[in-house]
């Protein structure tokens, strides 16, 4: 039997090359995305459209798949990081070409908590969906939420928490806001493998995301009903 | 011992335990040293853990084709990722179940363990069934045996292996250190005995 024809991602037109590189995400293979990449902008795609197009709804099959008990924790890491390889070269493009911004979050896990997994896959959907995002890592007390809402000016405060035991710190940090005035001044989403929407209402937060896609619809949502109140006041 | 067939065979236990497959042995062994004839233990897949979500729903299953059966069933599980749904349900139910957010925690007692979180917050946990199938429930769900370049994406954050220990067993204790190399961790052991679980099933004597 003869071998399977090696597959030339430079030989394919735009369309089938977009949906290869869905496959490609599908699959983890970052050098293949990296190349893809390279050929998209060679051939005058702009990188928001390679983003877009490519890239994020590449992973947002992936993030379906998981959803729905397809794909695992293994297989979602290895297709963030084809993404990863591929917005490595976009990132810079986007400055430079003005990419549209949506908004701004800062996000962290919350203290205690080490687990990062799920906050790292929101943070990297959020950059795709065209938010600026400010990332504090890892066993974030209130204080560094404190800090970095000041500083960073964000739309958003995110706060992900993997543990029973830590969930319940999120609304240390809500109470907090509230007690410094400064709740309304952001839109407030937590997630994590734990938590449920009854619990993200317990807490005051705005919403509970499930996975990262429900993330970015969830905030892209918010940011326009907060835009239109602020327009009809 | 018997096992887990016979205990649920037997037809005068007046107490159900629905426990999770992870704890199968440690229960068995609990009863049979204190002699707590009048409890059945029953168990649902362990590998339920993969998927804490589900836990609830097979709970409340066995416990609504169980009631009536027994004068108590006992839900031997701790919170074990699920929010808090699983209190939620056993409320709901009527039916008890044991404190704490895991079966570690318990096994440690679910204060010294609170306690310990301060400093241990970066530490993995063993228990002796999770030492013996380490690599069904650890290394093959988090597709190290596919992809060993996730392990420190999976476990970076980590800076040690803790194995809490049932039983004094050097064997165990042999898999647990290797266990820690495997993924790349300092090691450390303390032996908990049956802690909480000991005392929570001793309630129902």
């Amino acid at each position: 039997m003869a071998d399977e024809e090696e597959l030339i991602l430079s030989d394919l037109p735009d369309d089938e090359l977009v949906l290869q590189m869905h496959d490609d995400l599908y699959d983890g293979l970052k050098d293949e995305i990296i190349e893809a990449v390279e050929i998209l902008l060679s051939r005058n795609w702009t990188p928001y459209d390679i983003l877009t197009k490519a890239l994020v709804e590449g992973m947002r099959i992936v993030g379906i798949d998981f959803r729905d008990g397809i794909l695992f924790v293994p297989e979602v890491l290895l297709a963030a990081n084809a993404m990863k390889g591929g917005m490595g070269l976009l990132k810079p493009l986007l400055v430079e070409t003005g990419a549209p911004r949506l908004g701004k979050m800062v996000i962290g896990t919350v203290k205690g908590d080490i687990h990062d997994i799920g906050k790292n896959l929101v943070s990297m959907m959020m950059e795709g969906a065209g938010f600026e995002v400010t990332d504090l890592g890892i066993n974030n007390p209130v204080e560094n939420y404190l800090d970095a809402l000041e500083a960073e000016q964000p739309d958003i405060l995110g706060m992900s928490a993997l543990l029973t035991t830590t969930m319940p710190y999120m609304k240390v940090v809500i109470d907090t806001l509230i007690e410094k005035g400064m709740r309304e001044d952001y839109i407030v989403l937590v997630g994590g493998a734990p938590l449920n929407e009854e619990f993200g209402k317990a807490i005051g937060a705005d919403a509970y995301c499930r996975d990262a896609a429900v993330a970015v619809e969830t905030a892209k949502e918010l940011i326009a009903r907060k835009h239109n109140q602020v327009a009809a006041s | 011992m018997r096992s887990v067939h016979e205990k649920m065979q037997d037809s005068d236990a007046r107490v159900l335990l629905l426990a999770c497959g992870a704890l199968a042995k440690e229960i068995l062994t609990l009863l049979e040293i204190n002699n707590w004839n009048h409890m059945e233990l029953r168990c649902l897949p362990a590998q339920l853990h993969l998927t804490p979500e589900k836990i609830p729903a097979a709970v409340e299953e066995v416990v609504l084709t169980s009631k009536g059966r027994y004068d108590e069933i006992f839900v031997v599980y701790a919170d074990c990722g699920t929010g808090g749904a699983l209190q939620s349900l056993c409320e709901k139910l009527g039916v008890r179940m044991v404190p704490g957010p895991h079966c570690y925690s318990f096994f440690d007692g679910n204060e010294a363990f609170l306690k310990a979180q301060e400093t241990e917050f970066t530490s993995f946990f063993l228990t002796d069934f999770l030492v013996r199938q380490f690599d069904a429930f650890v290394w093959r769900p988090m597709g190290l045996d596919r992809h060993p370049e996730l392990r420190d994406v999976l476990f970076g954050n980590y800076t040690a292996l803790v194995y809490l220990a049932q039983t004094d067993s050097p064997e165990l204790d042999e898999l647990a250190q290797a266990a820690a190399k495997r993924l790349g961790l300092a090691y450390s052991r303390r032996f908990t005995g049956y802690g909480d679980l000991a005392t929570e099933l001793s309630v129902l004597a």
